[in-house]
């Protein structure tokens, strides 16, 4: 489970939307690194925003992998757009909600926002951190004369765990 | 819809999908050399096109599927002469005056220019 950047998917329309979760920790590594102290300021442990595009990456990659049964293989080919406005600290849970804009055989393009919980402030509920647009590519439709293996070398065990102990059926 | 009208539609599609500045996108510019689109941005821009103008886009309707991979098509990395009377009855759209001069497959990329675009939408909105 190394590379999973979500933790549980907490909604799922089919070919429409899915929403996920994940929480912060203090025990992730990259938060040491980003930022530690200096001489002459204390460290500042924030998620960096390129693995919350990541966690963008994942949840709308699932949603656009579930809308055709997980037979495509379905590859982050753009970030369209990506703003973040605002920082996630350890403690903290983020929102990633993904919604298909369009889809067909070649790819599909995503549109998602990031919201963030702050658990020691929850009666502010959600607060919005960000946008991330997306397109997704159907990697079989899009060769360029290459051979890619047979199995879906994307969606993995990694993502197979997560959806099912999200209680998500695998189609197929 | 006038061919003005069309034209700025298309330029904003354009600006949108490639990051490029209004003035880059003129009639004469080709959307590869000139305005740096990669492939997946001919997905981009087909489904921002269907998006502004309310038309469905058939697979290689707009931009062509595998024709360097194509041997009736292309031969010793050259577009064959059958290969371009194809080319040019499936993509009535697109401007071949640049690869009938120089026909390596390198230059196929020629033929989408921002005016093919309009030429395209034109045509689809006129059916």
């Amino acid at each position: 489970m190394r590379w999973m950047w979500i933790d549980r998917v907490t909604e799922l329309t089919p070919r429409k939307r899915m929403v996920a979760i994940k929480n912060v920790t203090l025990s992730e590594e990259h938060l040491h690194a980003h930022f530690p102290a200096t001489e002459t300021e204390a460290a500042v442990p924030v998620m960096p925003a390129s693995l919350m595009i990541e966690g963008m990456a994942q949840t709308a990659g699932v949603l656009v992998g579930h809308a055709e049964g997980f037979k495509e293989k379905v590859v982050l080919a753009k970030v369209s757009d990506a703003t973040i406005d605002a920082d996630v600290g350890p403690g903290m849970t983020i929102r990633y909600t993904a919604e298909i804009t369009q889809i067909d055989e070649q790819g599909a393009a995503t549109r998602g926002t990031i919201e963030v919980l702050d658990h020691a402030n929850a009666e502010t509920g959600y607060q919005p951190v960000g946008t991330v647009d997306l397109m997704f590519s159907h990697l079989d439709h899009n060769r360029s004369g290459l051979e890619f293996p047979e199995h879906n070398f994307v969606f993995g065990d990694s993502f197979k765990t997560l959806l099912r102990t999200s209680g998500i059926e695998i189609p197929g | 819809m006038t061919h003005d009208e069309i034209f700025a539609k298309v330029r904003d599609v354009l600006v949108d999908a490639l990051a490029v500045d209004e003035d880059e996108v003129t009639p004469e510019a080709t959307l590869t050399s000139d305005l740096g689109a990669e492939s997946i941005d001919f997905l981009d821009i087909v489904f921002k096109l269907e998006q502004t103008f309310g038309f469905k886009i058939e697979q290689g309707e707009l931009f062509p599927d595998n024709v360097t991979q194509d041997p009736e098509l292309v031969q010793n990395g050259r577009v064959t002469a059958a290969g371009m009377t194809r080319l040019k009855e499936r993509l009535p759209h697109a401007d071949f005056s640049k690869l009938e001069s120089n026909p390596e497959v390198t230059k196929v990329g020629q033929i989408f220019t921002v005016g093919a675009l309009v030429n395209f939408v034109e045509r689809k909105l006129g059916q």
